[in-house]
């Protein structure tokens, strides 16, 4: 993911975790805020507490594995139109 | 001709025949300073028909005002500027030529007030676009251009078809509300769907954009889909066909962005995506959904461009076009990395950005009317712009591994384009009203709620987690995903020579009878004709000998007595 060597701030592994811990903390505010903030629901579930961060989530899960199942048919290496060129 | 007859488009095709005869700062002067001409133009139009001209049997009306135009000609004359400006350096004035012709096209569609003109103008665009195209130089270039031109003058022989239909049955050309009812509504929605990159035909924008050249793929991200875009809030607003095309859009644009190596390419697949959300809004249909529409069209050509300009740095930069080839670039390019992470918060509708004030008053539209569906995809799709554009893309090329690649940053007027376009993003997202003031109808709408943002922020940050938890799922590969498209390029190709084979054994038939039938006429024709070379009188068949001039003279009388006598009887 990284390269070590060239001693970037946001390069060392230490500096990645920082983020890590920082991130996960504002995912955790995000849902924990709610308890204070009303979410107006306008179909009775999208009000439900953690409704947004669930359904983020889930949804990308979803988009990524139907696109990965999809990439088995659909996926053919760069060239794969260009061959047909050097052919005619 | 009367003042009122001339379109602010007019400017820019002007523009566009000057460039080429102008040399160095009068062209740079030409280049900057019409679209900003134009721009003045545009807000000259009062409301209403300017004035009419009477060609054929026609009232052609070539200047319509209303807010709704000049909400469009407006950002399309804007994009010309900061377009321009971000070319002017590095792109040939072949391209820059096409590329503002291009811009007239979009701008006179804005204003057209009549089938007709908008007709010419949308072909317009459809030309000179492909010129953009064929910019890019290379043998790619050239063939996705004659692909595209291929279908988008196909698309104009269906809008034509569309229109003929309406006039013949209505006898009018005006440009009036309707509904995909009869074979010619059908035909013009087809053709301006075409244009905006729908179902089945939308592997168009994704095989030529990214062809073109850098600075050639900002110029198109912005004019073709947005004007379709205009001419459905014209025509079919409220068309509810229109609901299941955008969702179809939005979600077709964002499986396809994640499969997608190339950058421009995953740029382009978020092209459709994204006016896939207005192409639903059209449907949905109502005052908020088109003030929707329309908002999120001005807002999306800012950061898209935006987007395609940092790609377009990158690309100029390294030469290099694929995330699996790039990475680590923020190190040495951090205005583009800033811009283009800008341009990516916006596409994917974070609070403080145009995206988020513009696309919520889509998803705000659908929950009025109780459309949980079409409001749970909408969602849903918001979260998959993140994921696809608003972080995989900046990730890929800028941060993921290093690539070892040290490019300088953007050239200075490439900047100085990103940072106007970056700064349009924020103010719009920060200062929603200044946008919502201009849209076609009043804005009774409040983007900033505590609760709509904080729900918006759940929603993208859990889709960014799931990024880089799922990060090992994503790793790029040297591929491409087969789209429609496969159907002309390899499919059509195929069948043909399928059937050439499947013919063989008809063209041996042919073959033999050819060779048969030559043979009887050699045959023939040295029984009779003989053999022209050889002198020998004996030799000779019976047409090809010498006769005594007596004997023809002989023949000649027999021939005018047996004329007179037939004559006689």
């Amino acid at each position: 993911m990284t390269d070590r060597e060239d001693g970037h701030w946001l390069t060392r592994p230490t500096s990645i975790r920082k983020l890590w811990w920082g991130f996960s903390t504002l995912l955790a505010l995000t849902v924990l805020a709610q308890l204070v903030v009303y979410v107006k629901g306008y179909f009775t579930v999208d009000g439900w507490f953690g409704f947004g961060a669930i359904y983020g989530f889930l949804c990308c899960l979803a988009m990524v594995l139907f696109a990965k199942a999809l990439g088995f048919i659909l996926k053919r290496r760069s060239d794969y139109y260009l061959e047909r060129d050097d052919d005619a | 001709m009367m003042p009122e007859l001339i379109s602010p488009a007019l400017i820019m095709v002007a523009a566009a025949l000057v460039i080429g005869p102008a040399r160095g700062y009068l062209r740079t002067a030409v280049v900057l300073l019409a679209p900003l001409l134009t721009l003045w133009a545009v807000w000259q139009v009062p409301d209403g028909v300017q004035d009419s001209v009477r060609f054929l049997s026609y009232q052609i009306e070539p200047v319509e005002g209303s807010p709704l135009r000049r909400l469009f000609a407006t950002i399309f004359a804007l994009m010309a500027f900061v377009g321009g400006l971000y070319s002017f350096r590095l792109a040939r004035w072949q391209e820059l030529a096409a590329a503002y012709f291009y811009a007239a096209g979009a701008i006179g569609v804005s204003f057209a007030g009549d089938l007709i003109s908008l007709f010419v103008y949308w072909e317009l665009m459809a030309l000179f676009s492909t010129v953009v195209v064929w910019s890019g130089g290379t043998p790619a270039a050239r063939a996705a251009g004659i692909r595209y031109a291929i279908l988008h003058l196909l698309g104009g022989v269906v809008l034509k078809v569309g229109i003929e239909g309406v006039v013949v049955s209505t006898g009018s050309i005006q440009i009036t509300p309707m509904l995909a009812q009869d074979f010619s509504s059908w035909m013009i929605l087809c053709g301006i769907l075409i244009n905006a990159a729908a179902p089945p035909l939308s592997a168009w924008l994704a095989d030529a954009y990214p062809e073109s050249s850098p600075t050639g793929s900002v110029f198109l991200s912005a004019f073709t889909t947005k004007t379709a875009v205009l001419a459905l809030i014209l025509l079919f607003p409220g068309e509810p066909v229109l609901i299941g095309v955008g969702l179809f859009m939005v979600i077709y644009g964002i499986i396809y962005a994640l499969l997608e190596n190339d950058i421009r390419r995953i740029l382009a697949y978020s092209v459709v995506n994204q006016v896939g959300f207005m192409v639903c809004a059209v449907g949905i249909g109502t005052q908020l959904a088109l003030n929707g529409a329309a908002a999120h069209a001005f807002a999306h050509i800012i950061y898209k461009a935006l987007l395609f300009m940092s790609a377009g740095v990158v690309i100029y930069r390294t030469g290099k076009n694929r995330c699996s080839e790039l990475g680590g670039l923020f190190r040495t390019m951090p205005i583009t990395t800033i811009c283009c992470i800008i341009g990516a918060l916006s596409i994917s509708s974070f609070p403080l950005t145009s995206g988020f004030t513009t696309k919520s008053l889509i998803s705000q539209a659908a929950a009025n009317e109780g459309l949980v569906w079409v409001y749970m995809l909408l969602t849903a799709a918001s979260a998959g712009v993140f994921l696809h554009a608003g972080i995989k893309f900046p990730w890929f090329v800028f941060f993921q591994k290093d690539s070892g690649l040290r490019p300088r940053d953007a050239p200075w007027n490439m900047a100085l384009a990103m940072i106007i376009f970056s700064a349009l993003c924020l103010l719009l997202g920060i200062f929603p009203e200044w946008l919502y003031r201009f849209l076609p109808y009043p804005v009774d709408y409040v983007a900033y709620t505590p609760g709509k943002v904080l729900f918006y922020l759940q929603l993208l940050l859990f889709s960014g987690l799931a990024f880089f938890l799922l990060l090992p799922l994503m790793k790029r590969t040297e591929t491409i995903s087969l789209d429609v498209d496969w159907l002309w390029r390899r499919g059509a190709p195929a069948v043909a020579a399928w059937l050439g084979r499947l013919l063989e054994p008809i063209r041996d038939l042919g073959a033999s009878l050819g060779s048969a039938s030559q043979n009887l006429l050699r045959f023939l024709t040295a029984r009779y004709l003989g053999q022209p070379h050889t002198a020998d009188r004996e030799e000779r068949a019976v047409f090809a000998r010498s006769w005594p001039i007596g004997t023809t003279a002989l023949w000649i009388a027999i021939l005018l007595s047996a004329y007179v006598l037939i004559y006689y009887i």
